[in-house]
């Protein structure tokens, strides 16, 4: 639903008034767990043209943003080795670990590669047997699938030089985390791509036992305006169901074959998120069958304890608990150029995406 | 050994023995040559018509060193002749200073040359001094090259001094990311194909045109590293002018925008290498706009944004569906990124 | 959390494919969509296919979204 020129201006303005008519000023907070959602919501203006009444908080969807010290610490004690190679997405690398980000490590001599997918991990393993290429696995049920078939090919190739050290996470466990939390989240944009993959139904709790309204959402800026106007309905009519905003993508039993593979390769494991500890089955860890596939097995890795920069409010940030200029740190000591927390670092990060694209002294 | 030293550059062709003359006369002379450079003196004397002169340099580092549409000898023209030409003043002289690997193929440094001929040629400037240098294997990547420029400053124009006045329009000439995507997608290790082609190109005959058409052009930059975001940024803080662009006007072709959105990029903070921001005033805008397009390097001319009130330096955007957003400097080199 | 864009798939070898999208062509996994077809619009999100979009689909989007507007 991309509309062009005027037509996505007047649509824009129609969904607006619609939002503002049915809303009738009663206090409402919706958070969009995605950061790709975060950014599509900065990138187009989204909050200025919603009513005063209506709050959007960003929640923990940025999987670069949640990932805890501990991995990256894992990551740039691994690239240390002179025999790997680190291959990762373009997301992690300014990231600051306990001491360093991978971007400063590979200053220093590490071979870090960015990648756009794990194919290309593949390919480099392919071509380099006398290397191990260790491939950081990280974000939700969208991407843990591309990674789960590049471990099936490494298996059937016998790549043994191929490993992934394994961050990933699914979505609905931490969206009942924040449910129970003192928030008050009134309901959820849900997140288009991962419901391409889980379905509709490992949502309906929200629905159901948390009374939370609930649309799953495309990414243009009329898809979401659309969703946020199907949640101030809910809200309104006291009904809740998991509404799909995207059926052009999200089909209600999600994608099978994906989910297969899911399930194929890892395992659900409790998972530490960074501002919300550490939430049980919230993880996804890689089976014993593809143990040689594993790089926290394979390496034994062993780290000084991580170091929490302080000062950094990341963690509430992530749960929508402050918004990012409640932080002290925002905008002096971290910037995007000098980032301090995750959430600075990743362009879909809450606060990076706050700096870059809110009017700040207006 | 003789095959490899007949095909590849090696330490001894920069170590300014028989190898470093049979490399200045057999690869460079030969293709580079004029009155200035064939006399190989210590520096060039130059005559130069005007008083006052304009003097850039820039060094050039790309990956891949041959790219779609160009490569690092063209970059490396076009690159200080564009620096001059925004300046307002006209290119005449550049020098040629080249870093080499030990190693490098010499059927690869021979085209880059005849590309940095051509280049030159058809900016109309002369080379007129250089210098090469080889470094041990790995020591560099490939090939490195700077050059610096002379340009003569023929009149007295406010587009000299760049500032910027409120109520200007702002224009560009060209659709915005052709040279940063084409040279991102062309890494092998994307895995992508795509039609993208580098602008890379010179601007001075177009900037001539433009001058010609209007003395009062407030300011003109090329929009190179940083992308367009980047320029109007350093606009808005040395005018302490806010600028508002207007989304949809900006030009952008699809697979530009395509390879954006694959790789979670925003064409306005993608590197140019052929597109310019001029801003003129509103009255002259429309003349303005007609000339640039009539030019090969210009059919694409529109007008963007326009500057705003004074004291509150900011660059803001209206977008495709009529909301406001601000326009941030990038902080660093835009990653791939899948989030 | 996920970009993903919508790219037409123009040639199949074993469990790799070929997508299009503006000029721009990427290969990609197809594990996920093993029964994608050329012509396909599919959803690429890291270099695989996360998702075959239906033109039915999209179309049935807008009409909701008219159908709202009427309401409206």
């Amino acid at each position: 639903m991309t509309l062009k020129g005027e037509d996505a201006v007047y649509t824009a303005q129609r969904l607006a008034e619609l939002i503002n008519f049915e809303a009738a000023n009663m206090p409402m907070a919706f958070m969009e767990v995605c950061g790709t959602h975060t950014m599509a919501i900065a990138r187009n203006g989204i909050k200025s043209l919603l009513p005063e009444c209506i709050r959007l908080i960003s929640g923990p969807g940025c999987p670069v943003c949640v990932t805890s010290n501990e991995f990256l610490d894992k990551a740039i004690a691994l690239a240390e080795r002179s025999d790997v190679i680190i291959c990762t997405f373009g997301d992690m690398i300014r990231v600051p670990g306990s001491r360093c980000s991978l971007e400063e490590q590979r200053g220093l001599g590490s071979d870090i590669r960015i990648v756009g997918s794990t194919l290309d991990a593949l390919a480099l393993a392919d071509k380099n047997r006398d290397k191990d290429i260790v491939f950081l696995g990280i974000g939700f049920e969208t991407t843990a699938p591309t990674v789960a078939a590049a471990i099936i090919e490494a298996y059937n190739k016998r790549l043994d030089n191929f490993s992934v050290l394994c961050a990933h996470k699914v979505m609905p466990q931490p969206m009942k985390a924040l449910s129970e939390s003192s928030l008050n989240i009134d309901g959820y944009i849900l997140p288009g791509h991962v419901s391409a993959i889980i379905g509709e139904a490992p949502y309906s709790f929200l629905a159901d036992d948390y009374n939370k309204a609930c649309v799953i959402s495309g990414f243009e800026p009329l898809d979401i305006l659309e969703s946020i106007l199907r949640l101030v309905r809910q809200v309104r009519k006291g009904f809740f169901f998991i509404e799909n905003q995207y059926v052009r993508v999200v089909k209600p039993q999600g994608n099978p074959t994906a989910q297969e593979l899911l399930s194929q390769v890892f395992e659900p494991a409790d998972a530490e998120w960074r501002g919300l500890g550490i939430i049980a089955d919230s993880g996804l860890a890689i089976r014993d069958e593809y143990a040689q596939f594993d790089a926290d097995k394979k390496y034994q890795i062993s780290i000084a304890p991580p170091i929490e920069p302080p000062g950094c409010r990341c963690g509430e940030v992530l749960t929508g608990s402050i918004t990012p200029d409640l932080c002290g740190l925002f905008g002096t000591s971290c910037t995007p150029m000098h980032p301090v927390g995750a959430c600075m670092v990743s362009s879909e990060g809450s606060c990076a995406a706050h700096y870059r694209y809110t009017l700040r002294d207006a | 050994m003789s095959d490899y030293t007949n095909d590849r550059i090696t330490l001894a062709h920069g170590g300014g023995g028989r190898l470093s003359r049979t490399l200045v006369e057999d690869v460079f002379l030969p293709v580079l040559g004029n009155d200035c450079l064939n006399r190989l003196n210590d520096s060039a004397v130059l005559n130069l018509p005007d008083k006052r002169i304009a003097f850039t340099t820039d060094s050039f580092v790309v990956d891949p060193l041959f790219f779609p549409g160009g490569d690092i000898g063209r970059l490396a023209v076009c690159g200080t002749v564009n620096d001059l030409a925004v300046m307002g003043a006209v290119p005449r002289y550049l020098s040629l200073g080249l870093i080499i690997e030990e190693g490098f193929e010499l059927e690869s440094l021979r085209s880059i040359i005849q590309s940095i001929k051509d280049a030159a040629d058809e900016a109309g400037v002369t080379i007129v001094t250089g210098d090469t240098k080889v470094v041990a294997r790995g020591q560099a990547d490939g090939l490195y090259i700077n050059t610096s420029g002379i340009g003569s400053i023929e009149r007295d124009l406010p587009v000299h001094k760049g500032r910027v006045r409120s109520g200007d329009l702002l224009i560009v000439n060209a659709p915005l990311g052709q040279h940063g995507m084409a040279v991102i997608t062309s890494r092998e290790e994307l895995g992508f194909k795509t039609t993208i082609k580098s602008d890379v190109a010179p601007l001075n005959g177009l900037i001539d045109e433009m001058l010609r058409v209007s003395e009062n052009i407030s300011a003109m930059r090329d929009a190179t590293r940083g992308g367009l975001a980047g320029v109007l940024n350093e606009m808005a803080d040395q005018g302490d002018v806010q600028i508002i662009l207007d989304e949809i006007a900006i030009p952008v072709n699809e697979d530009v925008h395509i390879a954006c959105d694959m790789l979670g990029f925003e064409a306005i903070h993608v590197a140019n290498e052929g597109v310019l921001l001029a801003a003129v005033p509103p009255d002259e805008a429309d003349r303005m706009i007609s000339t640039m397009r009539l030019h090969p390097y210009g059919r694409h001319a529109a007008v963007i944004g326009e500057v705003g009130d004074k004291g509150r330096a900011r660059v803001t955007m209206r977008t495709h569906i009529g909301t406001h957003r601000v326009i941030d400097v990038l902080s660093g080199e835009q990653l791939p990124r899948i989030c | 959390m996920c970009l993903a864009i919508p790219m037409k798939l123009i040639k199949i070898e074993g469990e790799r494919g070929t997508v299009e999208a503006g000029g721009v062509q990427r290969q990609i996994g197809l594990q996920m969509t093993p029964d994608a077809d050329i012509g396909d619009f599919l959803i690429i999100h890291a270099g695989f296919s996360i998702q075959r979009m239906e033109e039915k689909e999209a179309l049935e989007t807008l009409a909701l979204f008219e159908e709202m507007e009427r309401l409206a």
